[in-house]
C-alpha cells in the first residue's frame, strides 16, 4: 500500500504511522531490528497475514485483494487480505515489535530521549510537580487496556489527558517498559526523590477554615497511606521490615504492647 | 464618576436596545470559567456576606452596582473600564468563595459536581471519579485553582490551562470539606489497589517493599478505626473490599 507512491515523495511505513494524529508516543524502530527474525519470535500466531504485514512495515511490495481483482485465479484470490485487513494487520504487528523495541537498548534509549523532551506528558498530581510521565500497558495481551502513562514519583497510573491516545493499545508499550526505563536511568529516580522531599506530609489532607478533619468521621484522611513515605527513624525501621513480607498483625501487637504510650504520641503526631 | 460623553451614551443605549445581557451571566460564559456557579443577587448585595472584601479591592459598591446590573461599565470613564471589569471578577470570585459556603451555592455546585463540570480523576484506579475545585489560600493572587478527589484524597491540576490560571482563592481551602460535610452519600468508598512496576511480570524489589509499608500503614488504619467501632467495608468513606483481590495480593 505504501510501495506504489511516486519515488519522489516516498515516505517508509514506519516514518508515515509515527507521523500519524495521536501517534506521537511511538517511536521508529530500527530496520535491523525488525529484520532479525529472533526479535520477532511467536508473533507470527498473534498477527493474521503475518508475513503480509511484516512486508507492509518493511516497504516491500504486499498484494491484496483490490490489487488482483482482474486476471487472476479465485485459489489465488482466497489468501490475499483487503487493504484494510492488512493495514490492521501491520498496525498491530508493529505495535507488538514496538513493545519489544522499547525493551530493547537503542529502544530505551530512544524512549529516554522522548521522556526527556516531555512528549508523554506531565503527571497531573499536584504533588508531583510536572514529573514527566512514562507510557506503559496494564498488560501485555493486545486489544484490552489502551495505554497508560506511569508516574515515578507517585508511583501510580494515569489515563492520559487528550482522548487522541484513547484508541492506543497498552499492549504497544507492554507492562515490563516503565519499571525498566526508571531503573535504566536512576537520574529519574533521583528527580523523584527531590520532589517528595519538599512535600510536608503533615499538610496533606482536608481542611474547614483552617481545622483538620478527625479520622473518625467519615469525610476524614483515610488515603494518606496511598501516598506516604517513611521519614521518620519509626518508619524507617517499618520499612526495613518490611523487606519481603509485610509483618503480620501477632508482630504488631506484639510492639503495640512494648511501647503503647510511643504508639499514642505518634498517632496523635498523624 | 458618573460623567459620560455622548458617544459613549449612545452606544451604551445602541447596544442595550435588542436584548440585555446580565454581567453574571456574561462572566460565567467566558471560556475557562466553567467552575463558577452563578451567585444570587440578595447574596451580593448582603453587605454583610462582603465583610473585609473592601481590602481586596477598591470600589466596592461601584463594583457591587457593575455585579447587579443595576450600573453598566459602559457607562464608567473608558480610561476605568478595563480595572473596573477586572475588580469585578476578582469581586465575584471572593464573594464565590464564601458563597459555594452556604447551603444554596452548595447545592448548586453539587449539581456541577453531578455533572462533571469539574472534571474526572486521571487516576486510573479512581475510575474516573469526578473531582471538585480547591485553592491552596484563601488569600488572592497566591496559588490558582487546584482539583481535589475525594476517592485518592490526592489534588490535581487542572487539564486545560484556561482554568490552571483561575485563582485558587475564588474557591478557596475548606470548600470540598465543607462539601462533603454537608453531601455525606457523596463520599466515595476508596479502593485499595496499588500499582507496582513490574518488569517481566516480576514487581521491582523497592517499589515492592514501598508498597508493602504502605499496606501496613493502611492496616493500622483499618485496625483502628474497627477498634474504633466504625465499619469501613464497602461503606463510604471505608474500603472495597474484593474477595478476588485478596487472593491475588
Amino acid at each position: 500500500m505504501s510501495s506504489g507512491g511516486e519515488e519522489g515523495d516516498y515516505v517508509p511505513w514506519i516514518q508515515q504511522f509515527c507521523d500519524l494524529f495521536g501517534h506521537d508516543y511511538f517511536v521508529p524502530v530500527a530496520q535491523e531490528f525488525i529484520e532479525d527474525d529472533f526479535n520477532l519470535t511467536g508473533l507470527s500466531s498473534q498477527v493474521p497475514y503475518y508475513r503480509e504485514a511484516l512486508y507492509t512495515i518493511l516497504d516491500y511490495q504486499v498484494d491484496t485483494i483490490e490489487d488482483v481483482t482482474n486476471g487472476t485465479s479465485n485459489s489465488d484470490k482466497q489468501d490475499l487480505p483487503t487493504k484494510s485487513l492488512l493495514s490492521h494487520s501491520a498496525e498491530l504487528l508493529y505495535g507488538l515489535i514496538h513493545a519489544r523495541y522499547i525493551i530493547s537498548k537503542p529502544g530505551l534509549t530512544a524512549m529516554a530521549s522522548k521522556f526527556e523532551r516531555n512528549d508523554f506528558g506531565c503527571c497531573p498530581r499536584y504533588y508531583c510537580d510536572g514529573m514527566h510521565l512514562i507510557p506503559c500497558g496494564s498488560t501485555d495481551v493486545p486489544g484490552q487496556e489502551t495505554v497508560r502513562l506511569y508516574c515515578p514519583c507517585c508511583n501510580d497510573i494515569y489515563l492520559p489527558s487528550s482522548s487522541r491516545y484513547l484508541n492506543i493499545d497498552g499492549s504497544f508499550f507492554g507492562t515490563t517498559f516503565p519499571g525498566l526505563l526508571i531503573k535504566m536511568f536512576p537520574e529519574i529516580e533521583n528527580q523523584c526523590r527531590i520532589r517528595i522531599n519538599k512535600v510536608n506530609q503533615n499538610e496533606l489532607g482536608l481542611k474547614l477554615f483552617g481545622f483538620r478533619i478527625n479520622e473518625s468521621s467519615i469525610s476524614g484522611p483515610r488515603m494518606k497511606w496511598l501516598r506516604m513515605h517513611p521519614k521518620s527513624i519509626e518508619q524507617r525501621h517499618e520499612f526495613e521490615n518490611c523487606e519481603l513480607s509485610i509483618p503480620s498483625e501477632d508482630e504488631m501487637d506484639d510492639e503495640d504492647d512494648e511501647d503503647e504510650d510511643d504508639d499514642k504520641t505518634m498517632a496523635s503526631e498523624d | 464618576m458618573t460623567s459620560r460623553n455622548g458617544i459613549t451614551e449612545e452606544y451604551h443605549t445602541d447596544s442595550s436596545s435588542d436584548f440585555t445581557e446580565y454581567w453574571i451571566d456574561l462572566f460565567l460564559g467566558i471560556k475557562g470559567h466553567e467552575y463558577f456557579c452563578d451567585i444570587d443577587e440578595d447574596y451580593i448585595r448582603d453587605k454583610f456576606n462582603l465583610t473585609g472584601l473592601n481590602q481586596e479591592v477598591s470600589k466596592l459598591s461601584v463594583l457591587i452596582d457593575i455585579l447587579t446590573d443595576i450600573i453598566d461599565i459602559e457607562s464608567q470613564p473608558e480610561d476605568q473600564r478595563d480595572a473596573l471589569e477586572h475588580n469585578a471578577r476578582v469581586l465575584y470570585g471572593l464573594i464565590h468563595a464564601r458563597y459555594i459556603l452556604t447551603s444554596r451555592g452548595l447545592n448548586k455546585m453539587f449539581e456541577k459536581y453531578r455533572n462533571g463540570d469539574f472534571g474526572y480523576c486521571p487516576r486510573v484506579h479512581c475510575q474516573l471519579h469526578p473531582l471538585l475545585p480547591i485553592g491552596l489560600n484563601d488569600q488572592p493572587r497566591l496559588a490558582s485553582v487546584k482539583l481535589y478527589c475525594a476517592k485518592c484524597e490526592d489534588l490535581y491540576n487542572p487539564k486545560s490551562g484556561r482554568h490552571a490560571i483561575i485563582d485558587g482563592a475564588y474557591f478557596g481551602t475548606s470548600f470540598p470539606a465543607m462539601f462533603f460535610q454537608n453531601f455525606p452519600q457523596a463520599i466515595p468508598v476508596h479502593d485499595r489497589k496499588i500499582y507496582t512496576p513490574r518488569v517481566f511480570g516480576f514487581k521491582l524489589h523497592d517499589y515492592s517493599q514501598l508498597s508493602r509499608w504502605r499496606e501496613l500503614q493502611r492496616n493500622k488504619l483499618e485496625k483502628s478505626l474497627v477498634q474504633k467501632g466504625i465499619d469501613i467495608y464497602n461503606k463510604p468513606g471505608g474500603f472495597v473490599i474484593d474477595e478476588k483481590e485478596e487472593i491475588k495480593n
